[in-house]
């Protein structure tokens, strides 16, 4: 299961924390930020509720970046 | 004398921001709000600076002066990094110990402790490194953005409505919601929003978004027509046939867009280095600033310990990667963007990587180097003049329905008055007779001639031979083959001219037609007779041969060739408009069929990988440098803060370099 989100950053190495912070999150199994596109793709493990792991990528990617908003 | 120049440099950082702050309030600027803030933020804290700076010192004197010098530096230092220390608090709390804005944080207020402990009162140093790098930052905001909305509006070919008539009146509907076979309507001017086909008007088509090629395509009733296109002159009237999201200008986008999530070796090597980079400055920076001083304790000499403390804050504030990180995905997508915009499609960042490093090129011929249709190529020992041969050849041609009848017809591209043709026989496997104009007109291969017994001059040339005779009286023969498209030849020899170290023609043709083929064209090797899995094999064998670091790209036209696209280390698919199976097997898709674009794309991935390169080893060394200056103790604060923002506004200017492609 992929999905792309939208999101907001400032710069590109927070961008790239951000990646950091979402692959380390349970549930996700590969994600992808796009700086240049402000998109995050996101691919979920097999049967994960798909709404509870985005909440917790937003808020793992709020304590590295704290300016950085995903548009879930 | 330092005194002037560091008040000359205050001085163009507020004419800059007080200019800048005029240009946002044009709308083309584009300057959003955070911006035009930041702005601000810069130009009040400067102007602040610099008449503290101007202010005479017998106002400091004493201690009260003293105390009123520090707040007044200390407000400045509010105003302009507030934001900065907030952030750094809240790293603090999430331990994100070293964000860039911590380390930023301690490198100024350590320096303004420093000064207090020195009693130097010389704070200019910490707001000017804050307030440069704010100024790096605000750059790189708005340098991103720009180029982001600029590069974004090259690939916008993403229509907004459809017309479609709705209750006798026409409506503006989101195309996402037009159901297949709805009747569309597209006005002069308006991007074709769904593919289709004609069902009304005449007009043509400009689809120089989709394929770079300028000249207009004409179109009218019964014609297929792709979406993303602009409707230039008349009224069309079009048919659906696909959804919105199954349509060619919606598979385009989700390509270009999405590109540059594929990310190449360089990026990746970046984000590692940038994730080691950061803490290994600031280990450093720990070592710098204890190490030496201990060491000299134990060999008894004066530790000068606010020396080192000093080169220590130094490196921290070389510590953002910021420039390195920012300018390579920006070349990345500077050069996805350049190459759409010339109707080639590269799928992704590490393509565009791969494609640098190609030395090998495999061509499918038909429809690649060839038009794949067949046309009359010359006609040879004609009695007649070339134009009346080729109208008898027509007219006995005229009711047959095989491809060589209808090439010939199609060469002659004229009206044919069908009275004047009687007794049309047509011979299977030799040719027609017929009466024309009372005349008794043969048009057949070498058989026809012989049964006839009309003797015939044999043809050396490559491809179908029809023979005509006239009361059998031989009047010359024409040559109909597959033609190589124009631009073909100098394809090849600019694919040799920028490095291209082996040119391949793969071919199911025969042999003597490749050869004739692959001669003209100056290919290096020709493979012929080929079914098409030989074809994949023949790809295998020259990867196995070649040098590992050598690419070996394929260039097929899509067609029974997916196989092979997708076993080459880069496989380009070529005129490929509204042909769903290249454009998914492909890693690079030219939207037209003109070889030469091969060449083009090659040289948009070298100047971009270049560039890549040059922004790599100019940022690294830049930092290097300034950190072994640093610790050496040369440079200082200020020489850190102009390197660090300096190379990356560089960096950034190079990286949208890669945006002009015009010589290419």
């Amino acid at each position: 299961m992929k999905k792309t989100y939208k999101i907001e950053v400032d710069c590109a190495n927070c961008a790239n924390k951000m990646e950091e912070a979402a692959k380390k999150t349970p549930g996700v199994k590969d994600a992808v930020v796009n700086f240049m596109t402000l998109k995050m793709n996101v691919e979920f493990e097999d049967g994960q509720d798909i709404k509870e792991v985005m909440a917790n990528v937003r808020n793992n990617c709020k304590k590295v970046e704290d300016e950085c908003e995903i548009y879930l | 004398m330092t005194e002037y120049i560091i008040n000359g440099l205050f001085i163009i950082v507020i004419l800059m921001a007080l200019g800048l702050l005029v240009y946002s309030r044009n709308p083309q600027s584009n300057m959003t709000n955070k911006q035009r803030k930041m702005l601000l933020r810069i130009l009040v804290a400067t102007i602040f600076l610099l008449v503290i700076e101007l202010l005479p010192s017998s106002l400091f004197e004493g201690r009260l002066g003293y105390l009123f010098n520090l707040t007044l530096y200390l407000i400045d230092y509010l105003i302009i990094g507030y934001d900065i220390l907030l952030k750094a608090l809240k790293g603090i709390k999430n331990k994100q110990v070293l964000d860039e804005c911590f380390l930023m944080t301690l490198a100024t207020l350590g320096a303004i402790a420093l000064a207090l402990y020195e009693r130097s009162s010389d704070y200019t140093e910490a707001i000017a490194v804050m307030l440069f790098y704010q100024i790096g930052e605000w750059f790189q905001s708005y340098a991103v953005g720009k180029s982001r909305r600029n590069i974004s509006d090259l690939m916008d070919i993403r229509p907004d409505f459809a017309n479609v008539e709705i209750d006798g009146k026409l409506q503006k509907v989101d195309p996402d919601e037009v159901a297949i076979g709805t009747i569309i309507t597209v006005k002069p001017g308006e991007k074709v929003p769904l593919d289709g086909i004609v069902c009304e008007g005449e007009s043509s088509l400009d689809t120089s978004a989709l394929t770079g090629e300028s000249v207009p395509r004409d179109i009218k009733a019964g014609d297929d027509i792709i979406s993303g296109s602009i409707n230039m002159s008349g009224l069309l009237k079009i048919k659906t046939t696909k959804e919105f999201g199954e349509s060619t200008v919606s598979k385009i986008l989700d390509l270009v867009e999405n590109a540059s999530s594929r990310k190449s070796r360089s990026e990746n090597f970046i984000s590692k280095f940038a994730r080691i980079y950061t803490p290994a400055v600031c280990i450093s920076a720990l070592a710098l600033a204890f190490l030496p001083p201990l060491i000299s304790l134990l060999f008894n000499i004066d530790p000068r310990w606010h020396d080192w403390l000093y080169r220590a804050l130094t490196f921290l504030v070389i510590s953002c990667p910021c420039a390195l990180v920012i300018s390579i995905p920006l070349s990345f997508f500077a050069g996805i963007g350049a190459a759409s915009k010339e109707g080639i499609l590269v799928k992704g960042s590490n393509f565009l990587e791969t494609l640098s490093k190609t030395k090998i090129v495999v061509f499918d011929k038909t429809g690649t180097l060839t038009k794949g249709s067949f046309e009359v190529s010359c006609i040879h020992h004609s009695k007649l003049e070339d134009e009346k041969l080729l109208e008898y050849a027509a007219l006995a041609e005229s009711s047959s329905t095989h491809p060589i009848a209808q090439s010939i017809i199609k060469a002659y591209n004229k009206p044919l008055d069908l009275n004047r043709v009687k007794d049309v026989k047509e011979i299977s496997g030799n040719g027609i007779t017929a009466t024309i104009d009372n005349k008794e007109v043969a048009i057949g291969n070498d058989k026809l001639m012989k049964n006839l017994n009309i003797e015939y001059i044999p043809c050396h040339s490559i491809g179908t031979i029809i023979h005509i005779a006239i009361d059998k009286n031989y009047m010359g023969h024409i040559v109909i083959s597959d033609v190589i498209k124009p631009n073909a030849q100098k394809a090849i020899a600019s694919l040799k001219k920028i490095g291209i170290q082996k040119t391949v023609m793969l071919t199911g043709d025969t042999q003597k037609v490749a050869e004739s083929v692959g001669e003209k064209l100056g290919i290096d090797s020709i493979y012929s007779e080929l079914l098409p899995n030989d074809k994949v094999d023949k790809v295998e064998d020259l990867i196995k041969s070649k040098d590992s670091k050598a690419m070996l790209a394929f260039v097929g036209d899509g067609i029974n060739d997916a196989p092979v696209l997708s076993r080459a280390d880069i496989g380009i698919a070529m005129g490929a408009m509204g042909s769903d199976a290249a454009i998914e097997a492909a890693d690079v898709v030219l939207m037209d069929d003109d070889p030469l674009k091969i060449s083009k794309a090659i040289n948009i991935s070298k100047k971009c990988l270049r560039i890549v390169y040059q922004n790599i080893v100019f940022a690294i060394g830049v930092k290097l440098l300034c950190l072994l200056l640093g610790a050496l103790g040369i440079a200082n604060m200020w020489l850190a803060i102009f390197a660090d923002v300096g190379v990356m506004v560089i960096a950034v200017i190079n990286a949208i370099r890669t945006l002009f492609t015009k010589n290419l």
